[in-house]
């Protein structure tokens, strides 16, 4: 049946060629370009010599460029832990929501996760900026408590000055959190969604009150779910350049601004893919470490 | 009346609804002002000064805007198509057939959805200027080859994902069956799987759709003067000025989002309903 | 509280049982849908109670209000006498077996049973002993180190028994306890769960939908139906009185006629039936209901007796000629083993199930398909209901 079999080859030719070729011509080739380029330096111009040289690298452990990096993980592990506070308890009140409101409840958080990131940053600078709606609104509360002031005799506040809220750190961890916070409440509810509720009875008919009940048993069993939240919050915040870009201030580079600039401005290539790689290895020992965690537990199914 | 709430109704508790109130306020507030003052009667002020379509009759009239909006649209419906064959066949392949490195392309395909986007925008414009200049003097829309190659590698491997959750629950019986009624491996294909895999193939669809008109990173470092995409477009806007502009410009795109999402969302109730009779 | 510890002042009260449990009025509503409906129960100290309807009736329902698992719409849950109202579930004296056994996965055996005594802070060395104790009442001792994963669907439930018992409950819930155990454990789990019971003498309250299994363990059984108690008493009460058509179907089978009335004197009361026309059924004792009413008569399949045919039909002893007989022909016959079951069907069509011992290894040749037969009954057999 020498037909049949090349037909079944042929079969498995036209699966495979098409998805593999475009990985290795369009994806992994770029990729080994950057990784090429980072063992290079900046002849002419336009010309690059890879020669090896590993100058790049030690360049980038230099304190400047390790502090910014050291900053950037920082602020993306701030950035998660806020996500998860104030992710988890919306979770929990999704998976316990009427059947008939959850997929509304569910939508309303997926809504800011499908519209564009450069939109809803757009949408924090009006509301943080000097003249924006969060002073204002700061404005009118200072008013009122100085009217409230003169009412009961006191003094009155003295000028409202407005507060600097944007381009600087706090812009950039309040934007990131707005950004990232869709991206914690969708694998926690997954999680949650999937424990048996009479656990959580059990529980309680045990005598344990609802503190104890989400420590001993609801953390334990969602914990997958919550360190894929995590991973899936953590990953895209440490190599953020639209949030830092247009909210932070000078102090407030992350490691992806650099790297822009390397490419944009500075022209200066092959720090900027040593840089790159750097951030590739960063989130590359993230996700090893989660799988790391999960060793020997069966698959969960919402890995990333 | 004692309390009416059991003990595990937390979303009933007052401090929940609460918290979800603030959360779901912090969400959608910025958004909701963003939209409210693309209607606002002036230029700069925060404090409303009346309904006006002016902006949106500016939006357009201004060429390089709409420009970058058929664009975008143009390249992430090309980039939708392209992705939603590429993906099916990379999930069907890791799903169907057991061949020697299979662990090394199955880390390949999921590699783009954990690489972070600067790292691959840097890389598409390296390969694009020293490997495969493309050229910059191509009619529309080939003049947009570059993005729509740099969207699919990032898009596919969502396509796979979700294609390849629906084949899990996919009965390879039903494939034998059709084979066993005398159709050859594309027939079985095409009468069997494809119809199985459709609910996926929207979802996919959709979610390559919406990610390739959202992109902005990758986008910014593979487009040329001539090739500006509508966030590439808005983000220089927004380094100029901020103008009200740009506020109707983003509501367009916020209803495309939604409109989209409705879509999917219908569409989900109506495959859920199908399988419950 | 401390009017129970002291001597009744009123002899007459304090001879009368108190009872452990009581329903007053309980309701629950969800939205228009009236789960249980004004329910009011008392269950005694030491009873092997059994909650018993189809899905959906609320018996579920009320066991889970009685563990404060659902807040009742209207009524109150009383424990020992003590309004439970305000009293969340973690701090009621009951502890409940669920129908999954929520046996928590990431924890030991032994660190499942000895959860509800860390909470109540029991030092270390009483704790452990108090594990060891509960595991061997249900003959886990050697697996308390084990996962969940590990074991079987019958050894899970022994957990979740354990891990209830240890706590000393003044009750215990079991929510359909067997329904997820094969046929052959679930028969020797009912067997074991009686004698623990009466072994640990705790008052057991348990939720089935299996009338087998209620009739088998219960002491005392409650049919549910639509959210209300059809009908309360022993399983043999339930079985050989049902107060109802619902009762009557739903525990065991049963033959059912419409009929009227046609007389109800003191020792005999007579009813027409079109089924079985045109002979009439007798009962030797008067019954409820007024003459020319619609009634229905239940009788049991195996208080039914077969005979072969013949001109006249057979006497049947305390009966008027005539009277409870029917003459058909046997359609269908189940040989189960330690039973046959006979279908027999009536001129007009109508099917008699009829069940007959196999007493000796030649029985079930006596009756073949297509003869045709007698149908007779004992005038003491046959129930007549008005609903």
């Amino acid at each position: 049946m020498a037909s049949q079999k090349q037909e079944r080859r042929l079969t498995f030719l036209a699966t495979a060629l098409p998805p593999i070729g475009w990985v290795v011509v369009f994806f992994l080739a770029p990729l080994a370009i950057v990784w090429a380029y980072s063992f290079g330096q900046n002849v002419s111009l336009t010309e690059v010599d890879i020669s090896g040289t590993f100058a790049n690298y030690a360049r980038a452990l230099q304190p400047l460029y390790l502090g910014i990096f050291l900053k950037s993980i920082f602020i993306a592990a701030l950035t998660t832990l806020l996500c998860l506070i104030i992710g988890f308890p919306v979770a929990l009140a999704i998976v316990f929501a009427e059947e008939r409101w959850r997929p509304w409840l569910l939508l309303l958080v997926m809504l800011p996760f499908w519209t564009n990131l450069l939109i809803r940053t757009y949408a924090l600078i009006a509301v943080l900026r000097t003249n924006g709606f969060a002073n204002f609104t700061l404005e009118w509360l200072w008013d009122q408590g100085s009217w409230l002031m003169t009412l009961v005799g006191l003094e009155p506040l003295g000028e409202f000055t407005p507060m600097q809220l944007l381009y600087n750190n706090f812009a950039v961890v309040f934007g990131l959190v707005y950004v990232h916070l869709p991206f914690m409440v969708l694998p926690l509810y997954a999680a949650l969604d999937r424990i048996d509720k009479s656990l959580m009875e059990a529980s309680l008919d045990l005598g344990a009150g609802h503190l104890r009940t989400l420590f001993s048993i609801v953390v334990p069993l969602a914990l997958p779910g919550i360190i894929s939240g995590i991973i899936i919050t953590f990953v895209p915040a440490l190599g953020a350049y639209l949030t830092p870009d247009l909210l932070g201030g000078p102090d407030s580079q992350m490691i992806a601004n650099v790297i822009e600039r390397q490419f944009k401005r500075a022209n200066d290539w092959p720090f900027g893919a040593a840089l790159s790689f750097l951030l590739m290895y960063a989130t590359f020992a993230v996700i090893a470490l989660r799988a790391y965690l999960a060793r020997g537990k069966s698959a969960d199914g919402h890995g990333i | 009346m004692a309390k009416q709430r059991a003990p595990l109704e937390y979303n009933r508790r007052w401090q929940m609804r609460l918290w979800l109130f603030l959360v779901f306020f912090f969400l959608y507030a910025p958004l909701m002002a963003l939209i409210a003052f693309s209607f606002n009667n002036s230029k700069r002020n925060i404090v409303w000064q009346g309904f006006t379509l002016d902006y949106y009759r500016k939006l357009f009239n201004n060429d390089s805007l709409m420009i970058a909006f058929a664009n975008s649209l143009t390249i992430a419906f090309l980039a939708t198509l392209i992705s939603l064959v590429i993906g099916t066949l990379a999930a069907v392949l890791l799903w169907r057939y057991r061949f020697p490195g299979k662990t090394a392309v199955e880390g390949a395909f999921t590699l783009p959805l954990v690489v972070p986007e600067i790292c691959m925008g840097v890389s598409m414009l390296l390969f694009f200027t020293r490997v495969l200049p493309w050229p910059n003097d191509l009619t529309w829309p080939f003049n947009l080859g570059s993005i729509v190659i740099a969207h699919v590698s990032f898009c596919f491997p969502f396509v796979a994902l979700v294609v390849r959750a629906r084949l899990a629950s996919f009965n390879k019986e039903q494939e034998e069956a059709a084979r066993d009624l005398g159709a050859n491996d594309w027939q079985a294909f095409r009468d069997v799987l494809i119809p199985h895999i459709r609910p996926a193939l929207i979802a996919g669809g959709l979610l390559a759709f919406t990610l390739s008109l959202d992109d902005f990173v990758i986008t910014f470092f593979t487009a040329g003067p001539d090739t500006i995409t509508f966030p590439v477009k808005v983000y220089s806007m927004l380094r100029f000025s901020v103008t009200p502009e740009v506020n109707a410009a983003s509501t367009m795109l916020i209803l495309i989002t939604v409109v989209l999402m409705i879509i999917m969302m219908v569409m989900q109730n109506r495959a859920q309903k199908k399988a419950k009779e | 509280m401390s009017a129970v510890d002291q001597p009744a002042p009123n002899g007459a009260r304090a001879a009368a049982i108190k009872p452990i449990i009581g329903f007053r009025n309980i309701s629950k509503r969800w939205g228009s849908m009236h789960a249980v409906d004004n329910v009011s129960l008392d269950i005694e100290p030491g009873e092997f109670f059994a909650l018993l309807g189809p899905s959906g009736c609320g018996k579920t329902t009320l066991l889970r209000m009685l563990a404060g698992l659902e807040v009742p719409t209207e009524g109150h849950v009383l424990i020992d006498g003590q309004d439970m109202s305000d009293i969340p579930p973690n701090k009621r004296a009951v502890n409940m077996v669920f129908q999954s056994y929520a046996v928590f996965p990431h924890m030991t055996v032994a660190d499942n049973v000895a959860y509800g005594l860390k909470i109540d802070r029991v030092p270390q060395s009483e704790r452990d002993n108090r594990v060891q104790e509960a595991l061997d009442l249900v003959q886990l001792g050697h697996l308390a180190s084990r996962m969940p994963d590990q074991l079987s669907g019958g050894q899970r439930q022994r957990v979740a028994l354990a891990r209830a018992l240890i706590k000393k409950p003044k009750v215990l819930l079991l929510d359909e306890p067997l329904s997820a155990l094969d046929a052959k454990l679930r028969e020797a789990m009912r067997f074991e769960l009686s004698q623990l019971q009466q072994k640990v003498g705790i008052t057991f309250i348990m939720v089935t939908h299996d009338q087998d299994e209620a009739l088998a363990i219960a002491s005392r059984i409650a049919v549910m139906n639509k959210g209300s108690i059809a009908q309360l008493g022993t399983p043999s009460d339930l079985y050989e009185f049902p107060a109802s058509r619902f009762v009557a179907d739903f525990i065991g089978s049963v033959n059912m006629f419409e009929g009227t009335l046609i007389s109800d004197k003191p020792e005999e009361a007579t009813v027409a039936c079109p089924d079985l026309s045109p002979y009439v059924v007798h009962v030797p004792h008067s019954v409820a209901g007024q003459e020319e009413s619609t009634v229905w008569v239940a009788i049991r399949p195996e208080k039914m007796s077969l005979h072969k045919d013949a001109e006249t039909p057979p006497a049947v002893s305390k009966c008027p000629a005539a009277h409870n007989v029917a003459k058909g022909e046997i359609k269908e016959i189940s040989y189960l083993g330690d039973i046959s079951i006979f279908h027999v069907m009536l001129a007009n069509g109508r099917l008699l199930r009829i069940s007959r011992p196999n007493r000796s290894r030649w029985d079930q040749d006596d009756f073949t398909w297509g003869e045709t037969v007698w149908v007779s009954w004992d005038g003491s057999s046959p129930v007549v209901l008005q609903s």
